[in-house]
């Protein structure tokens, strides 16, 4: 190895060990970061982790495949964590059963206006057929919202892209517009939080609140229905 | 630890194969939510399954473990991001700002309409 040290960057460069440890202390990073800053919306740990990983990729020459060998185990943990939001509404069940119907209207309204917006303004700005449906299932969580796309013959990779973007931007966004306009029901906060910005706003809600972690987390569920069925009608309905 | 991992994977583990089974157009984990809600329910109710990882917490302390990390997880997925750079070169503007819009327009939508029918129902109550 002495004589060639290109040769263990090659080894390692193809080793999972390298890419998990990597997203691992980059994410640890930013994390520490954003808890320094108290949590301030524009630390978020996951815009700047991307960021980062994502310089290093590019510099390195690896391609997101090899990445992605190493960091497809914390990937996986995205379907146990959504299990895992039984917890919290099990928890906190009684304020959650008392507040259904405002929860089910706003989820109706919530979900057609994301779907709606998001076509309509892409429309708007003449982008191309494929990603006005890539765009579509923006707001419902990375799986789900690849799966959407790929029955829409769109492109499920840019689907995960968009679905990551509007989540970052969501849980930068969320605090600062409740704030000015006035809403100081932690429910209703969390609630919007989860369905418009899906995983990333529900990390987000539990980081100011525990009840607002738990309506976002119900959000989030709930929206990931409502949207399987509501884009494909959306686009018959609205894309040229 | 262990044991409470273990049924949250088994959670989902069925919760994807009835989804598969029968052709529901919801996500697999989103059925895991709702049995394992279900079995914690059910816990309550009768003590013989009050054992293992739905003992002291067992479940929910692995659980929050997950959740107190939820962010870490759409890492890998957001760096993939590289793959598009120059779909973002050529249309990265225009895509930013629809998104932009869209979340702001969606998470006033949902929180108004929320505020509006608890006010609305909270009235009725008084009545």
């Amino acid at each position: 190895m002495k004589d060639n040290p290109f040769s263990l960057w090659v080894y390692l460069s193809q080793s999972p060990l390298l890419w998990l440890t990597v997203t691992l202390l980059v994410y640890a990073t930013t994390d520490a970061v954003s808890l320094a800053t108290r949590r301030h919306p524009l630390a978020n740990p996951v815009l700047h982790a991307m960021w980062i990983i994502g310089a290093f990729l590019l510099a390195t020459g690896t391609s997101y495949t090899s990445y992605f060998a190493g960091a497809q185990f914390v990937h996986f943990l995205l379907g146990p964590a959504t299990v895992a939001l039984a917890v919290p509404l099990y928890e906190n069940r009684r304020r959650v059963v008392s507040s259904i119907v405002p929860m089910l209207v706003a989820l109706l309204a919530g979900s057609v206006t994301a779907v709606v917006s998001v076509v309509l303004l892409a429309e708007l700005a003449g982008l191309p057929r494929d990603v006005v449906l890539s765009l579509a299932p923006k707001s419902v969580t990375a799986g789900v919202a690849m799966g959407i796309a790929e029955s829409l013959h769109a492109d499920p990779s840019l689907a995960a892209v968009a679905v990551i973007l509007t989540g970052i931007m969501g849980a930068i966004i969320v605090t600062p517009l409740m704030n000015r306009t006035g809403v100081t029901d932690y429910r209703a906060r969390g609630f919007a939080a989860g369905l418009a910005a899906h995983g990333i706003g529900t990390a987000r809600a539990f980081q100011v609140d525990e009840i607002a972690g738990v309506f976002s987390g119900i959000a989030m569920s709930l929206n990931a229905l409502v949207t399987s069925f509501l884009v494909p009608l959306a686009v018959t309905l609205l894309v040229r | 630890m262990l044991a409470s991992l273990g049924l949250i994977l088994l959670c989902q583990l069925i919760g994807e194969a009835v989804v598969r089974g029968l052709g529901l157009p919801l996500p697999g984990p989103v059925l895991g939510l709702l049995l394992l809600l279900m079995l914690l329910l059910a816990r309550d109710r009768f003590t013989v399954l009050a054992h293992g990882p739905l003992r002291n917490d067992g479940v929910e302390n692995a659980s929050k473990g997950l959740l107190a990390h939820l962010s870490l997880l759409f890492v890998p997925a957001g760096v993939g991001v590289v793959q598009k750079l120059d779909l973002l070169a050529s249309h990265g503007i225009a895509i930013v700002l629809v998104l932009a819009l869209s979340v702001v327009v969606t998470l006033l939508a949902t929180v108004l309409t929320f505020r509006l029918v608890s006010r609305l129902l909270k009235q009725q109550d008084a009545r």
